[in-house]
């Protein structure tokens, strides 16, 4: 009756404590991390001022008015006007419906990618798995940006002519920069693979007779979301930078399609009288790439329950 | 160590190989080639096209016009720039000096700080050092490299006035003074892109120390009565830096990505720029090579991190 010996004097097993869901001790172990708490709430903020401001704040954003060009902040324009007189703050409204839906969309793509790949690796031994990482190095290896650019000029056009500008060009980003961001995930779920699956669980489900297919959807897999979604959450940051970059550089969307990056693009040459044009875009992305970066790092913690806070 | 040496060679030389295939699939794959922008000409005659395309070996199976260009480059052909009518390998050796100016010395700016930031940080975990510098490094690598250009831009260029946001190659000064000239138009590139890359290395060098240090041998060299420091240096950072290394060398192609914004804002000559101004102006075969020489670039770099990686850790190397 061994196991019946309590294994030390204070473990008396009669007061078991109270059962909370791991999704709830998460979520409380998520709001222990302070900045991760804060930058939930100001990302928070920024979605639903892009989602509902639109119907607040009704200025146009194509609005040409010459009489106001480039005016700084003021009650009629709180984010100031451009050189044609439009107005900021609903240009940056509508750009970041646009920066925020491509980072999303970008991450939902690399998690995608990145999942299917790592979990055939990790599934499969041998000849599939090395192929798989040799093409996970291959890409980790290839230099991003310029890739990116390259695949963007040579497909930019064909594309818009099938789909029409903006919903090519969207798609074209999207698939680009989740395309080349998937690697980190395939890595962390190809590990997670490699040690889950010689865990008693797993063989307890196989000896039970589940097949292969089984036992990866419903034993491996969900014990891999954790790193996953942390990875997923730094993914979006990346991908919204990657969509700034390009339209920085006047590669990505169209001009007359007023994301975050273009603003600054469109702002640098007036760098010099209307530098606000430059920072009210340059800060709505930081804030939210900060933010976004301080939520993984708090859900990094919350995700794990081996971690004590 | 040449044994290491010529296989490391080798898996070098096939990364490169697997990155010329890709290269060249997206080429092959996207829609038109160089003469279909002639069919809408009304005064080419089709069957002039057809011929053209002949001659060129456009109608050849993939595979075939894939081994003829992979032995065009090797042989050092890389054609001809159709704007500035100069061979491309030219182009791209007047500017590859620049850019690996501007991005070295930004690496080592970066270590600058990494290195002691870290290190610190970790000896003192969860201090109030340790949560600035950690705060610090989360801001530091959320600031996209355009707009901390631009922010410096603003700053040191319109209001303060105090160096030039232009990159100029023809200054006629000499000696002391050109030195000087060269270091007031690198200074704002190269910090643009060293802070950028030393917040996120401290995070490295920091979880990488705080592993290492509480180790028993770490123990054992201060109960030998080794002073601090010689902990530190010795024994602590040479033994961290082993994961810090392939951190680092992962980041490579980021670090050359952040080049090309930079250069491109700053207007510095280097292939970043090159890169960006044939993009604009559909310049094909600079496009090309340029992306080809950012991964042969990116594949030399983790080449030598992986040298360093044998050096840094003598239980690995050269088997």
């Amino acid at each position: 009756m061994a196991g019946l010996t309590l294994v030390s004097p204070t473990a008396d097993g009669g007061t078991l404590p109270k059962q909370i869901s791991p999704a709830r001790d998460a979520w409380r172990r998520f709001r222990k991390h302070r900045l991760a708490y804060l930058g939930l709430l100001v990302l928070v903020t920024m979605v639903a001022a892009i989602m509902l401001g639109p119907w607040l704040w009704r200025g146009p954003i194509n609005g040409i008015d010459v009489g106001a060009r480039m005016e700084g902040p003021s009650w009629a324009h709180p984010f100031g006007t451009d050189d044609l007189g439009q107005d900021m703050l609903s240009r940056m409204l509508y750009g970041g419906r646009i920066s925020m839906a491509v980072g999303f969309a970008a991450m939902l793509v690399a998690v995608l990618v990145g999942t299917l790949v790592g979990a055939l690796a990790g599934a499969s031994r041998g000849l599939v798995d090395g192929l798989m990482m040799w093409l996970t190095d291959l890409f980790l290896s290839l230099p991003q940006l310029p890739m990116l650019l390259l695949v963007i000029y040579l497909f930019r056009d064909p594309l818009k002519g099938i789909v029409g500008v903006e919903i090519g060009v969207f798609l074209l980003v999207v698939s680009v920069i989740g395309g080349f961001n998937w690697m980190s995930v395939a890595r962390l779920v190809r590990a997670q693979f490699l040690s889950l699956r010689e865990k008693e669980f797993v063989e307890a489900a196989r000896a039970l007779g589940a097949s292969r297919m089984r036992v990866v959807m419903r034993h491996i897999l969900p014990n891999a979301v954790g790193p996953v979604i942390v990875a997923g959450t730094i993914s979006v940051a990346h991908a919204i930078i990657s969509e700034s970059t390009l339209s920085f550089l006047g590669l990505g969307f169209p001009p007359d399609t007023p994301t975050w990056g273009r603003l600054l693009f469109d702002a640098k040459d007036y760098l010099d009288i209307a530098p606000h044009l430059v920072l009210f875009p340059g800060i709505a992305i930081f804030l939210v790439v900060l933010s976004i970066n301080f939520i993984g790092d708090g859900l990094r913690d919350a995700l794990d329950p081996r971690r004590v806070i | 160590m040449l044994n290491f040496l010529i296989r490391r060679l080798f898996t070098a030389a096939a990364s490169l190989l697997g990155i010329s295939i890709v290269l060249f699939a997206v080429l092959a794959l996207a829609p038109g080639d160089l003469f279909s922008e002639l069919i809408t000409n009304p005064a080419i005659p089709p069957d002039v096209i057809e011929s053209l395309r002949k001659q060129f070996g456009l109608d050849e199976p993939i595979h075939i016009r894939y081994l003829r260009w992979l032995a065009a480059m090797l042989q050092g052909d890389w054609g001809y720039s159709y704007t500035s009518r100069i061979g491309v390998d030219q182009l791209i050796l007047q500017r590859v000096p620049t850019t690996l100016f501007i991005v070295g010395l930004a690496q080592v700016l970066a270590l600058a700080i990494a290195l002691p930031v870290g290190v610190y940080a970790a000896m003192r975990p969860y201090s109030l050092f340790d949560r600035l510098a950690s705060l610090l490094a989360f801001i530091g690598f959320s600031l996209p490299t355009f707009f901390t250009g631009l922010l410096f831009i603003l700053l040191f260029s319109v209001y303060l006035d105090w160096l030039p946001f232009i990159y100029r190659t023809n200054i006629t000064a000499t000696g002391w003074q050109w030195a000087w000239e060269m270091f007031r138009q690198s200074v704002m590139p190269i910090t643009v892109i060293g802070l950028a890359l030393g917040a996120s290395w401290t995070r490295y060098v920091r979880s990488a120390v705080l592993d290492v240090i509480r180790l028993d041998y770490v123990t054992t060299a201060r109960s030998k009565g080794l002073r601090e420091h010689v902990v530190i240096i010795k024994h602590v950072v040479r033994n961290a830096l082993i994961p810090v290394v392939t951190m680092v060398a992962l980041q490579i192609p980021a670090i050359f990505g952040g080049a090309i914004i930079t250069e491109q804002m700053f207007r510095i000559p280097g292939i970043g720029s090159l890169l960006i101004s044939s993009l604009l102006a559909n310049d094909t075969p600079v496009i090309m090579a340029v992306t080809f020489v950012f991964a042969g670039l990116v594949i030399l770099f983790n080449l030598i991190a992986d040298l360093l990686y044998g050096w840094l850790d003598p239980r690995i190397s050269y088997r």
